[in-house]
């Protein structure tokens, strides 16, 4: 499903985020990627999103090779990829149901089609009443949790977390987690960034971990 | 549709929206993206005010100065009916001579009328008019030649056909001397030549200026929106879909501002008639403004939007294709 083939990443001031990295996520497979800040976890995810290009290497989806996707097509590249993130970048003066709906409006669905899958997507998140809400009325939590409704409501292949769980306690954060598994299990595959190492530990994924850049461990979590 | 996953692009197709239903909701999104956009703008009625205003204002000035000018080219093909050419004839012609040639003069495609003043009539009207009637008295014959008063015909007109008209009338064997008062005639065009092109001049300035300014107040929209707009990009919104909502601000400021030019030139010209009338009275003469007519309000209307449109284009292109999310 994601494939790097000796992937670097070198920003324009000279720092090398990424060194060599060669990992294949398969379809339908929960992967946990860790490692300190600064290890290059956030410049991985933004190569599969096509937010930031390779220096060197090859990154795939699906078998295909993202460098052939051109700037006008990146948007149905991200399309394909629903993306969750620790501040869970949801629009302020929009209501739940706005912010949920958005990925769906710009595919072209009409707003009485998008309610229905937005009712779905926040029913299975919990949060079906609070469509008419705003993400200010919302915990921490809950705000999490309307992010990732907006990432699973048009029901993507693939799912990239950069820190889910940054901001929770660990009762939240496993709820977060049971979430993703929940998706997983439904054939979706998963790659969640954190550097909750405990969080890992206990769940036994496979994981993949990054140290200043370089790919040092592939398989389950060393605790 | 989907790039990445083809099985995912067919089962959507089909599960989803037929290719009519998605024509339909691209125009029924467009539809909607206008009016939120037209939202957008009655929730800040000021400053959204002050842009259609400065749009419409920035066209009152040309569109008032093209009023003029369409004013004083009518008024003009009025006045230009006096530029006639005196031909005084030479003293040894006899009536009979004269009538031959003034028959002559009037077949003339170039000439629409000639009317002749005969010496003696001539005398008798200077004598009335000048109250030189006991000197003239005293002269022994009449000093004054046949005179006749050429009209040229419509296409004969301007400055410089009369002039070739009077060239030639000049060569003709029984006029001893031609002449045309062609001064004023020639400030005349080339005052209104001046008015026409500094209203072009003016008019391109302030179109420039128009759109710099809605360009610049979109270009603030967008940055003031700069968030939503990453978010928009990391769900898969195409720049086209992220631009449209700001094109139709400016379509809306256009929509606006050409409905304040009219007014604003309605006011400017309903002033300014009060003191053309008064001028003409001075002439003697009936004469009012000719406001814009229909055809003239919707050219000002379509060129309000057009520069709307062209302002938010220029603004968007530039900077909605610069926000990228990181």
């Amino acid at each position: 499903m994601i494939k790097f083939e000796q992937v670097s990443k070198t920003y324009a001031g000279g720092f090398q985020a990424l060194n060599q990295v060669s990992f294949h996520v398969e379809p339908a497979e929960m992967v946990f990627l860790t490692g300190h800040s600064g290890a290059g976890k956030s410049t991985l995810l933004k190569l599969i999103s096509i937010m930031e290009r390779p220096t060197a290497g090859r990154v795939m989806i699906n078998g295909h090779d993202l460098r052939k996707i051109g700037r006008r097509e990146i948007p149905y590249v991200r399309r394909d990829i629903g993306m969750i993130f620790q501040d869970h970048r949801l629009l302020l003066d929009k209501t739940i149901l706005d912010n949920v709906a958005l990925p769906l409006l710009i595919e072209g669905y009409s707003m009485q089609e998008a309610r229905k899958r937005v009712s779905a997507a926040l029913e299975k998140v919990g949060l079906g009443d609070k469509l008419r809400h705003y993400p200010m009325m919302l915990s921490g939590g809950e705000q999490q949790r309307v992010g990732i409704a907006r990432a699973i409501v048009n029901k993507p292949p693939l799912l990239l977390a950069d820190e889910p769980t940054g901001n929770l306690d660990p009762k939240l954060s496993l709820e977060i987690i049971r979430l993703f598994e929940d998706f997983n299990r439904h054939g979706t595959s998963v790659l969640i960034a954190t550097h909750d190492l405990g969080l890992i530990s206990r769940l036994r994924y496979r994981t993949l971990s990054l140290k200043d850049g370089r790919m040092i461990n592939d398989g389950l979590a060393e605790d | 549709m989907s790039l990445l996953f083809r099985s995912r692009n067919q089962g959507a197709q089909q599960v989803k929206i037929s290719a009519f239903r998605r024509f339909v909701m691209f125009w029924l999104h467009n539809a909607q993206q206008a009016l939120g956009s037209l939202g957008e703008l009655v929730r800040y009625p000021f400053a959204s005010l002050m842009t259609m205003a400065v749009l419409g204002l920035s066209l009152t000035l040309p569109a008032t100065l093209y009023v003029v000018v369409k004013n004083t080219d009518s008024v003009g093909a009025n006045w230009q009916q006096a530029a006639e050419i005196s031909l005084f004839l030479r003293h040894d012609l006899s009536a009979q001579e004269v009538a031959t040639f003034s028959k002559r003069l009037s077949l003339s495609v170039a000439i629409e009328n000639v009317t002749w003043i005969d010496r003696d009539s001539g005398l008798a009207q200077f004598r009335e008019a000048s109250g030189f009637g006991d000197a003239l008295n005293s002269l022994s014959e009449n000093p004054l030649p046949d005179l006749l008063l050429v009209t040229p015909a419509a296409t004969h007109r301007g400055p410089l056909a009369a002039q070739q008209l009077l060239a030639s009338l000049q060569q003709e064997r029984e006029v001893d001397e031609a002449r045309l008062d062609l001064a004023w005639l020639e400030k005349f065009e080339a005052l209104i030549q001046l008015l026409r092109d500094g209203f072009l001049a003016l008019a391109l300035l302030l179109c420039i200026s128009a759109i710099l300014i809605v360009g610049n107040t979109i270009r603030l929209n967008i940055s003031s929106k700069r968030d939503e707009i990453m978010v928009m990009k990391l769900v898969g919104a195409t720049d086209s879909y992220i631009q449209r909502p700001f094109m139709y601000t400016g379509v809306w400021y256009g929509i606006v501002g050409g409905v304040i030019a009219w007014l604003a030139t309605a006011v400017l010209i309903w002033w300014l008639d009060g003191a053309v009338r008064e001028l003409s009275q001075l002439y003697a003469s009936q004469f009012s403004l000719q406001g814009l007519n229909f055809n003239e309000m919707m050219v000002l209307w379509l060129l309000a939007i057009g520069l709307g449109l062209i302002g938010s284009y220029l603004a968007v292109r530039k900077h909605v294709t610069a926000i990228e999310p990181h």
